[in-house]
């Protein structure tokens, strides 16, 4: 659903746009959040809206995680529609106990009377050279708490549809934007009202050998690895899934039933993570069709490391070119 | 001047421990005074029958709420009808003085999410349990109301344990820096489970930590509901005048005491002197104002008889009502978590149907 015409946008602007666009057709929605207001975020992601908007639809808080998210829920409870903004996903855990232990909640607990339809924005992952506690990738936490729904876009035409479908759901969704490719390209973006459905991914490319399950600012790195290998002949389909809950295990069957080979990417640590949940349901609904073991290609079981050796915990290109093809060569 | 505006180190009474009045009694009708004393005599006679469902194994745990009727019931009936109420989970007197009817809330400690609906037109959000959150909804609730032009009032309660919590403080600060219709009552009831308040706080009162946020903090004596009511009225009155000189929000401490266990899951003998438990009875909220309104002819034996009578039949019909409601469907599990169920919840819903119909439910009992 969109316009014909395109504005050329980094993934940040995008966000920007987003928000524009939501706030611009839904008086409710306000932004709240550490320097979201004059200042227009730490990563501009608010630019504007506050001088467009005014002090009491972009306010800037005091400094408190919990405050910012736990205010956000009373509000939507009100009939507002918050999005807060957690300067890095890092500094989320403060707030950890208001989104599961009410945001995700509210809803059930109170058989419908009470909604949460706020968005939690936050920046998550490495690869910028950030300080410790700013590269964190912990959407994990969140797949696995009922009640929310998470999601992690790639490019800056979905960022924008993403976020403008999760400022219109009536319940909580975590909205992890990929810092690391931020600024990193440009895309076209639909002008105006532009929504991508939550819940769906989108085969980013086609191939018959070994399918790539991906999110967020992994997918880039998958599909320049992608390229690579098939210059050597590898025919690789590269899955964005660009909501990793609920997961869309009906396009990772289906992807996975015509190439009877994966590997799964991300910069989270390995143990409990996404890619555990899509191989199982690999396992689970199409193990006939199974040709080699997935192979995951994923950050360590280690706190995120100081940035001198960030390059080594985060996959590169040829790490997952090597992924990709222990799956390929197999057996 | 207002009473709020009195130094939070001056504990505000009206009643002193025999019921004589010490202080300006609030203007309050003769119906609203008794109504207050009847729902205090229902609040004590529902907490002694619900402990005893639990011990009969009728019930889960329960918190208790002896000791602090007078806090709940006075400072409840201050809210006007469009006010709204943040509780914390041992606020079944408050709850019930705005209409939550009383077998819905032993419907919750028996287990049942429906415990949770109020009425709609109970403005209340759904219990607390974990410590003083709460805090924060009522903020961003009357946040909410404030952007939206509306003028009401948004009381919030918790502990003395509560007021330790970082939840407390941000919600506090927030409503400070904008200015929100919030009233904050904290229920000092002496205990946090087994710390006492000392080990909560090097400030003399928790009221005077209103000073800090900007905004006006009063104590008061939270077994004296004629005080309780006076200060409460006063702090919802301001949350909804304009003040252009002085914030919206309150801390009220009400300074009282929990005559029971924490929860039916603890037992308070193990930190508390019995000679320390026999000292706060002497300031029990119930018979001080049953002594005010019948030194003031506002009640005889014959009313209090027949309150005790209606009390009774009450908290007996409301158990008979909650033990009488069917068990929840099974299928209600899956409801509710979103707008509309995910693929995933679908999956697993049919899943547990098909199970469901292959195993019978005696497949599902664990006991």
């Amino acid at each position: 659903m969109s316009t014909s015409q395109t504005q050329n946008l980094t993934l940040v602007q995008a966000v920007r746009d987003g928000l524009h666009t939501g706030m611009q057709r839904d008086d409710d929605v306000i932004v709240l959040g550490e320097d979201v207001g004059k200042n227009g975020g730490v990563f501009r992601a608010t630019e504007g809206l506050y001088d467009e908007f005014g002090g009491d639809r972009v306010i800037d808080t005091p400094l408190a995680e919990s405050g910012i998210v736990g205010t956000a829920i009373g509000m939507a409870a009100y009939g507002l529609k918050p999005v807060p903004e957690i300067q890095f996903s890092g500094f989320m855990y403060p707030a950890f106990d208001q989104i599961v232990s009410h945001a995700a909640r509210l809803r059930t607990r109170s058989r419908g009377r009470f909604t949460c339809p706020l968005v939690v924005r936050a920046p998550y992952g490495g690869g910028i050279r950030a300080p410790e506690h700013h590269s964190e990738s912990k959407e994990a936490f969140y797949a696995h708490e009922a009640g929310l729904k998470v999601v992690i876009p790639s490019t800056p035409a979905d960022t924008k549809g993403l976020l403008i479908s999760a400022i219109r759901d009536p319940d909580p969704v975590i909205f992890l934007e990929p810092k690391l490719i931020y600024r990193a390209f440009r895309g076209d973006v639909p002008e105006g009202e532009h929504t991508v459905p939550i819940g769906e991914a989108q085969v980013r490319r086609e191939g018959e050998d070994v399918s790539v399950f991906v999110y967020g600012a992994m997918t880039p790195r998958t599909l320049e690895a992608a390229e690579n290998l098939a210059e050597e002949g590898v025919d690789v389909e590269v899955v964005d899934l660009r909501t990793v809950s609920p997961l869309d295990r009906e396009a990772i069957v289906d992807s996975f039933t015509k190439t009877g080979r994966a590997c799964v990417v991300h910069e989270a640590p390995r143990s409990g993570g996404l890619a555990g949940e899509i191989t199982a349901t690999i396992q689970e609904e199409a193990l006939l069709y199974q040709e080699a073991p997935v192979v995951r290609v994923t950050g360590y079981d280690v706190p995120y490391p100081l940035y001198a050796l960030e390059d080594y915990y985060l996959p590169s290109v040829a790490r997952i070119e090597d992924g990709i093809r222990e799956a390929v060569e197999y057996p | 001047m207002s009473v709020l505006q009195r130094d939070p180190r001056d504990q505000v009474r009206v009643l002193d421990e025999d019921g004589s009045v010490v202080g300006d009694v609030p203007d309050v009708d003769d119906e609203t005074l008794v109504s207050m004393y009847r729902e205090m005599k229902l609040a004590r006679h529902f907490d002694t029958r619900a402990v005893s469902l639990q011990r009969q194994g009728r019930m889960g745990t329960y918190p208790p709420l002896s000791g602090q009727e007078g806090a709940q019931v006075a400072s409840a009936h201050a809210l006007d009808e469009e006010d709204w109420l943040f509780p914390s989970y041992r606020e079944h007197a408050a709850l019930h003085t705005r209409g939550f009817p009383l077998d819905r809330i032993l419907l919750y400690w028996m287990g049942t999410e429906r415990g949770n609906e109020a009425p709609p037109d109970v403005n209340t959000f759904p219990v607390a349990v974990p410590i003083a959150t709460q805090t924060l909804h009522a903020v961003g609730a009357s946040w909410a109301s404030k952007h939206k032009g509306e003028r009401k009032a948004f009381i919030t309660y918790f502990g003395d344990g509560g007021s330790s919590e970082g939840d407390t403080h941000e919600a506090m600060n927030f409503a400070g820096v904008f200015d929100t219709p919030t009233v904050f009552f904290c229920n000092n009831n002496q205990w946090a489970i087994s710390v006492p308040r000392e080990r909560q706080t090097a400030a003399e009162t928790i009221a005077q930590r209103a000073d800090a946020y900007g905004f006006q903090g009063i104590q008061v004596d939270g077994m004296d509901p004629l005080a309780v009511y006076d200060v409460t009225r006063a702090a919802v009155e301001k949350a909804k005048a304009d003040t252009p000189d002085e914030l919206r929000p309150t801390l009220i401490e009400a300074v009282q005491y929990r005559f029971g266990a924490h929860t039916t899951a603890d037992d308070p003998t193990v930190y508390r002197d019995s000679d320390e438990v026999e000292q706060w009875k002497r300031k029990d909220p119930i018979p001080r104002l049953e002594t005010f309104l019948r030194e003031t002819g506002r009640l005889d034996d014959d009313d209090v008889e027949r309150i005790e009578r209606e009390v009774q039949q009450e908290v007996a019909d409301a158990i008979e009502t909650a033990e009488s409601t069917p068990r929840p469907d099974p299928e209600e599990l899956f409801d509710h978590t979103f707008a509309e169920r995910t693929p995933d919840i679908e999956a697993q819903h049919e899943a547990f149907a098909a199970m469901r119909e292959r195993l019978g439910d005696e497949a599902f009992r664990n006991e």
